[in-house]
């Protein structure tokens, strides 16, 4: 066991073990603190998948700015414990059944294609360093990223419009 | 690693969030969990463009196998991105209007 696979199964248990601790922390920022550690062990993995772009971006975008804007959310609200809305017990169990039964159901699903078993994902390859992502955004989807641009304007658009207070 | 440890792990991850959206009814929760899973297909989609990079590797010079599939990883992102932005706004307007994030109280649709 290398140091690579030591780290695959340490951040794949950081990951499975956070995002638990997310759905299950009574208080909102603690779910929020929770999934950025989760976020960090994603990122971890896009590292460990030499995709190093796409890490630095999913620490920046997700952990730095989307996360903070669910913390200013959250804290705008003055959610707690206490506001938490009382849960029904029986419909707490059938989620967790229902969730639980989707997992057993799509990897008993996917059991049957993996008796190939020489498919491997390997840290090789330098389709996720900065430049060559660059040179495939720019050429062949540089019509993709500047409609994106106009969806950023119409979200931030929208935003404002229903943020606005109301009459 | 195989590839399919990553499959089962985003299955995990993907699974997470949706027992999350199921038993929760705080709307903010509700949204990190699809969040969740928006990175759980992530995680998916990069260990799939990583799958045949060492024996592709060989016959493209460039070197960039599999780019297109980290390109919409990107994209995932962006939109992710922008919907937050809106569906924030919709909650702030929502606990506005009943003071409350709770989504059981927003059943005006049944009656």
């Amino acid at each position: 066991m290398n140091i690579s696979e030591i780290l695959f199964w340490f951040l794949s248990a950081l990951a499975i073990g956070s995002a638990l601790m997310m759905i299950s922390s009574k208080n909102p920022v603690y779910s929020v603190l929770w999934l950025i550690i989760v976020f960090f062990a994603i990122s971890g993995h896009y590292i460990l998948l030499n995709a190093q772009f796409l890490a630095i971006v999913n620490i920046i975008v997700y952990a730095g700015a989307i996360m903070v804007l669910f913390l200013f959310v959250i804290m705008l609200m003055n959610l707690n414990a206490e506001t938490e809305p009382r849960k029904n017990r029986w419909l707490k169990w059938a989620g967790t059944i229902a969730g639980g039964s989707l997992l057993l159901v799509l990897v008993a699903a996917l059991r049957q294609v993996e008796q190939s078993g020489a498919d491997k994902a390997v840290g090789e390859g330098n389709a996720g360093l900065i430049q060559n992502l660059g040179m495939v955004l720019f050429k062949d989807y540089v019509l993709p990223f500047e409609i994106s641009s106009i969806l950023f304007l119409s979200a931030m658009v929208g935003a404002v419009v229903i943020g606005k207070k109301g009459d | 690693m195989p590839i399919h440890y990553y499959i089962v792990l985003a299955l995990a991850l993907f699974s997470i969030g949706v027992t999350g959206v199921l038993t929760r009814r705080n709307a903010i929760i509700i949204f990190m969990c699809v969040e969740l899973m928006l990175n759980a297909v992530n995680l998916l989609l990069v260990a799939f463009s990583k799958m045949h990079a060492a024996k592709l590797a060989a016959f493209d010079m460039a070197g960039n196998v599999g780019a297109e599939a980290q390109i919409f990883v990107f994209f995932i992102m962006v939109v992710a991105a922008a919907e937050v932005s809106v569906g924030l706004a919709i909650i702030v307007m929502m606990y506005r209007n009943i003071h409350s994030v709770d989504v059981n109280f927003l059943n005006r649709l049944k009656h």
